[in-house]
């Protein structure tokens, strides 16, 4: 446990990952004609592979998005990204498949986002605040156990669970999605937000404790003001893990008006039997363009966030 | 743990308080509480008191509808003479032990291309990372469905090279590889954190080794591995945890079904097949607490096994 506390604090230290680094400036400075041409040769030879290496990895998303604008039957006929016209039928066929339209499913999706995101927001930003700035009874025991909880595999409490909710009634509900991000739960966003609320001056707690502020108030006006960043991480984490989120709704959701996106897609495979691959890659690309979308403009705090806490 | 807490009450011993203090820390204790409350609600009502309910329930016979029957060890014994369990376990470990390092391993490579301030940095790094973001969701999942099936695009561009590929997914000899090669494929989230590592190891090093005249093996050997170490260590013991507990990826290729021939049968899937399928959830329960405790093992031996390998600058 101590170890690998010590190793992602230390990867918490790591420069951010656009900063410029003292090396290459150095290198560029040194010698001779020789020795840049040969590094110029093996910086040409690095540019080689991360370029084949990178197509190759890009080259099923692309191929996804080029079949999907095409007619059907050449999904099984054509491996290239050429394309002759747009054809869109692909979307409108794929978008009225199910029992109700796509944007049904993405509604219901939504609403499971933004429970989750409001419900880790609050939630775990109290709870990291507690651990990171105030001195209780047990805080050792307490956080190596939130530490610990990070790593159960959520199949051991998965069946209570399950039995737990569909006692109170909530199976296809959106509360057993919900609920437990109220409570905390995702225990990767407590252990975040603790540390970064470390990398806090503690002065700024105490000119507002000099104040006649108490713990509310600081929490409220001055740590979490400071601590966007943190969330803007959480808020994209969470945004992404949600959406894709496929066991839980699986469980929890077996009524179709209540499906989300990615249980409405399992239902698309198994009623098309692998019929109209055009519009089933359609409504795939649909379901990752939020994903693509967040990733596009968030990337920085992505980054971080791996960086910093080694999630994925 | 003990260690820790003792070590804590160490310290309020040796420095006394005053009783402004003192009342300091009661109110302290007071708020504490109140903001981890949703916090320890969620632990006992959505972490341990589950937990515990399972470890209960694995000894029991369970179907939903009528009240736990106590079995005793019975679940544990049909274990040992079930041959699916068995092959899933196999399934597993192979993903685990074959996928992880692989991912690792490419995850490095691409990390120690880039490290050295590469032109274009940042948008190599998106390329990468991008599909350990969308690797986990079912839609990729069913793009790879396509991908592997037998007229799918792998073999659309085999034939153009002459050669006529299997049906890669309903083949039980490579469907099990399809997925791993999916788990390969997002390897830029481990990769992000050995760029981060990468970016820690003083120059000076570097410097020192050029100065005698070491080779770029020798500098990656002795230089780079034992200060990346720790890193490595992390991310092994993270991908490790989270590829045992992969469902996804194999529940949407095989259908449902963990087929064929159960070659894609991992044990999270048959996991769910017996306690959402056939509602046998004290079979299921105690699954999970055997899938517990071969998570807990793996970490443990990791641990164990890092004393003589990671290596820790301070």
């Amino acid at each position: 446990m101590t170890n690998l506390k010590s190793v992602s604090r230390s990867a918490v230290k790591a420069t951010p990952p656009d900063a410029p680094r003292k090396k290459s400036t150095k290198r560029e400075s040194m010698g001779s004609l020789a020795f840049s041409r040969r590094a110029r040769g093996r910086a040409l030879f690095k540019h080689l592979i991360l370029i084949v290496s990178g197509a190759v990895m890009i080259y099923p998303l692309l191929w996804m998005v080029v079949s999907s604008v095409r007619p059907d039957e050449l999904i099984f006929k054509d491996p290239g990204l050429w394309l002759n016209g747009l054809d869109m039928s692909n979307y409108s066929s794929g978008w009225s498949a199910l029992t109700h339209p796509f944007g049904h499913y993405m509604l219901n999706s939504a609403i499971v986002v933004i429970g989750s995101i409001l419900g880790n927001l609050i939630s775990c930003s109290m709870a990291a605040y507690a651990f990171a700035r105030l001195k209780f009874t047990a805080s050792k025991l307490f956080f190596g156990i939130m530490l610990l909880t990070i790593m159960l595999p959520f199949h051991v409490v998965i069946v209570p669970q399950y039995v737990l909710f569909s006692q109170i009634g909530w199976v296809n509900t959106f509360w057993p999605l919900i609920v437990p991000k109220l409570l905390a739960t995702d225990a990767f966003f407590v252990f975040l937000m603790v540390q970064f609320i470390r990398g806090i001056p503690k002065d700024l707690d105490e000119a507002a404790r000099i104040d006649g502020a108490g713990h509310p108030r600081i929490f409220l006006r001055v740590i979490l003001p400071l601590m966007v960043p943190a969330l803007a991480t959480t808020t994209i984490f969470t945004f992404i893990w949600t959406w894709n989120d496929f066991f839980g709704a699986l469980i929890y959701l077996t009524d179709p008006d209540m499906f989300t996106v990615p249980v409405a897609l399992r239902a698309f495979v198994d009623s098309q039997a692998g019929t109209s691959w055009g519009s089933l890659f359609a409504m795939s690309i649909v379901s990752l363009l939020p994903v693509f979308l967040i990733f596009l403009f968030g990337q920085r705090f992505l980054i971080k966030g791996i960086a910093t806490t080694g999630i994925k | 743990m003990s260690a820790l807490g003792e070590l804590s009450k160490m310290k309020r011993r040796t420095t006394p308080k005053t009783a402004a203090e003192k009342k300091d820390e009661g109110r302290d204790n007071k708020a504490a509480y109140i903001f981890l409350l949703p916090w320890l609600i969620g632990l006992l009502f959505i972490t341990v008191g589950p937990m515990l309910a399972s470890l209960y329930l694995s000894f029991t016979d369970y179907n939903l509808l009528q009240s736990p029957n106590w079995i005793g060890l019975e679940n544990f014994t049909r274990m040992l003479g079930d041959t699916r369990l068995h092959n899933s376990l196999g399934v597993t470990f192979t993903y685990v032990l074959v996928g992880v390092p692989i991912q690792l391993a490419v995850a490095l490579l691409i990390a120690l291309v880039l490290d050295k301030g590469i032109r274009g940095l940042p948008f190599y790094r998106s390329v990468f990372y991008l599909p350990s973001l969308l690797g986990g969701s079912v839609a990729i999942a069913i793009l790879w469905k396509q991908i592997f099936g037998t007229t799918g695009l792998v073999n659309q561009v085999l034939a153009m090279v002459g050669i006529q590929g299997p049906g890669w997914i309903s083949d039980p000899s490579t469907a099990l590889g399809s997925i791993i090669l999916l788990h390969v494929w997002t390897f830029g989230a481990p990769m992000i954190i050995f760029l981060a590592g990468l970016r820690q190891i003083p120059v000076m090093y570097y410097e020192a080794a050029n100065v005698d005249g070491a080779s770029a093996w020798q500098k990656f050997i002795k230089i780079t591995i034992p200060l990346l170490s720790p890193i490595i260590f992390f991310n092994l013991v993270l991908q490790i945890i989270g590829a045992f507990q992969s469902f996804t990826q194999a529940f949407i290729v095989s259908g449902g079904s963990g087929g064929p021939s159960d070659s894609t049968m991992f044990f999270t899937l048959y996991l769910y097949q017996k306690g959402f399928g056939q509602f046998d959830m004290g079979y299921a329960s105690a699954m999970a607490w055997v899938l517990l405790v071969i998570i807990g093992v793996f970490t443990a031996i990791n641990f164990v096994a890092s004393k003589y390998w990671v290596f820790y600058d301070d």
